[in-house]
């Protein structure tokens, strides 16, 4: 009964996001500042990731290759594939469920804590399209920091593989270019926007719903990591088996 | 002036508010009092829309908050101030952005007319020359003084205070209830102090509700709480060992 219960409160969470608009210059600012501290700040940490595993799997791939009439061209396949369909887009929305959720859970859950949400009621501004709106709106630009990731992520193989004497950067090139499926990269973004989705959504209905003190905010955005990644792996599942396996 | 009448506030089974009926005058400081667990946050919050009785009406004026749609409210929310027991303000605003925050929501002020409106309130409230300052950088007396400045900015026509003075030293507290005092003289506004604190009642109880066990028991001015013979009340003034001296040496004087 629990989880009914938390499933329609996310769903009447979400149609209280989208009603009575704050005014638009202060939405604006909010979006700015989310923006900055949802994507920008993510950047890092995303491009290191992208660079150093997408030169683990192309290592791994060669190192897997042990049949002669193999071509060296399937690294870079492999590696464009990999990277695409499923490190950049799922992987990647993992690691941003711990680095960025955590961060909307525990602030959000902080200003519960603090009676700021509290303040904010009173005013009669409508806290959840005040504080969870400008995030949705962030995260629809989530889609470039994925960008970045592939192009990084590929980068690193091509490193990984012709520094590492693997491939000739020729043979490395000609099979990320083989084969190529636009189609795939749609699906690509299209569960990007899906993932952004839950990434904004999920650990604020965590955080704006928690009750107690600090220890429960730390417990939220525990919860919150849980949730946001089980939600992403399902959706991951589901997109696939419509997208690509029709 | 706002009216309560006959309000119900239940959390499951158990009944927190039990048909409490009072009115909340204008231009004066109503404080209401209990002990932990009397229901005064509970009456604060119906009071300012939190929680919703489920029976009995809040009248603002001649209207039921009941009544009004959502968009009233919200309108009705705009004239409400509040203070609340931790401050509430936003940590990721400096103190100038917080105290501007309810202009920047509800006016079309131009930004050096919002500015001197909050240099005026700071001003106000003895805070000067902290704008820039975070609220992790000022003491929580300041916070409280903010938090009042905030409340007062775009001047409403109810202050609501929930324990304003917690954690607060008695030299800070008395200022935070004395200033609470003023504001309310000098907007002729409708203030609310839900509190337990004796001090504040004996400073600027103009008027004072004592709540029990979910029921208004008493109510009358803070020069009539040290007359009257009423048990909940005299039990709950003279729990505090100060009082109970103060009433000691008063009756020992009487019958010298």
């Amino acid at each position: 009964m629990k989880y009914l219960h938390d499933i329609g409160s996310y769903f009447l969470m979400l149609k209280k996001v989208f009603a009575s608009f704050t005014k638009t210059s202060v939405l604006k600012h909010m979006i700015f500042k989310d923006i900055n501290d949802l994507i920008i700040s993510s950047l890092g940490i995303v491009a290191f990731i992208s660079f150093f595993v997408g030169g683990v799997v192309s290592i791994q791939t060669a190192l897997n290759m042990d049949n002669p009439i193999v071509p060296d061209s399937l690294i870079g396949f492999a590696t464009r594939q990999s990277v695409i369909l499923e490190f950049a887009p799922t992987f990647i929305s993992i690691i941003m469920a711990g680095k960025v959720g955590s961060f909307i859970t525990s602030s959000i859950g902080s200003m519960r804590v603090t009676e700021q949400i509290d303040a904010l009621e009173v005013m009669g501004i409508n806290s959840l399209n005040y504080l969870v709106f400008p995030k949705i709106v962030a995260l629809m630009f989530y889609p470039f920091v994925i960008v970045l990731s592939m192009f990084l992520g590929v980068f690193g193989g091509w490193v990984a593989a012709v520094y590492g004497g693997f491939s000739s950067s020729a043979d490395f090139i000609a099979g990320v270019q083989e084969d190529f499926i636009p189609y795939q990269l749609f699906y690509a973004f299209f569960k990007t926007f899906i993932f952004a989705f839950i990434l904004a959504t999920v650990p604020s209905w965590q955080g704006y719903y928690m009750k107690g003190g600090s220890l429960e905010v730390g417990k939220a955005s525990t919860n919150s990591f849980v949730w946001t990644s089980v939600l992403i792996i399902a959706a991951n599942y589901i997109i696939t088996q419509l997208l690509l396996s029709a | 002036m706002i009216k309560i009448e006959d309000v119900h506030k239940r959390f499951g089974e158990e009944e927190i508010l039990k048909g409490i009926t009072t009115v909340f005058e204008k231009g004066k400081t109503n404080l209401i009092i209990g002990q932990s667990g009397s229901g005064k946050s509970v009456m604060l919050k119906c009071l300012i829309g939190l929680f919703k009785p489920e029976q009995g009406k809040i009248y603002y004026g001649d209207e039921a908050i009941q009544d009004m749609d959502d968009e009233r409210q919200r309108k009705l929310r705009e004239e409400m101030g509040m203070l609340f027991q931790g401050g509430a303000l936003f940590d990721s605003m400096n103190i100038e952005e917080n105290v501007m925050f309810p202009l920047r929501m509800f006016t079309k002020m131009k930004k050096p007319e919002m500015l001197a409106r909050v240099n005026e309130v700071l001003k106000r409230v003895n805070l000067e020359g902290v704008n820039k300052k975070y609220t992790a950088e000022i003491s929580g007396g300041m916070q409280k003084r903010v938090s009042i400045a905030r409340a007062i900015v775009n001047k409403p026509k109810y202050l609501f205070c929930d324990e304003p003075n917690s954690g607060l030293d008695p030299k800070t507290a008395t200022l935070i209830d004395t200033l609470i005092q003023e504001i309310t003289h000098e907007y002729d506004i409708t203030t609310i102090v839900v509190t337990h604190d004796m001090n504040s009642v004996m400073e600027i109880g103009e008027k004072v509700m004592l709540l029990k066990n979910g029921k208004l028991v008493w109510q009358g001015t803070n020069q009539e709480i040290f007359k009257t013979d009423n048990e909940d009340v005299t039990s709950f003034v003279y729990s505090s060992d100060l009082f109970k001296k103060i009433r000691d040496v008063q009756l020992k004087e009487n019958k010298a």
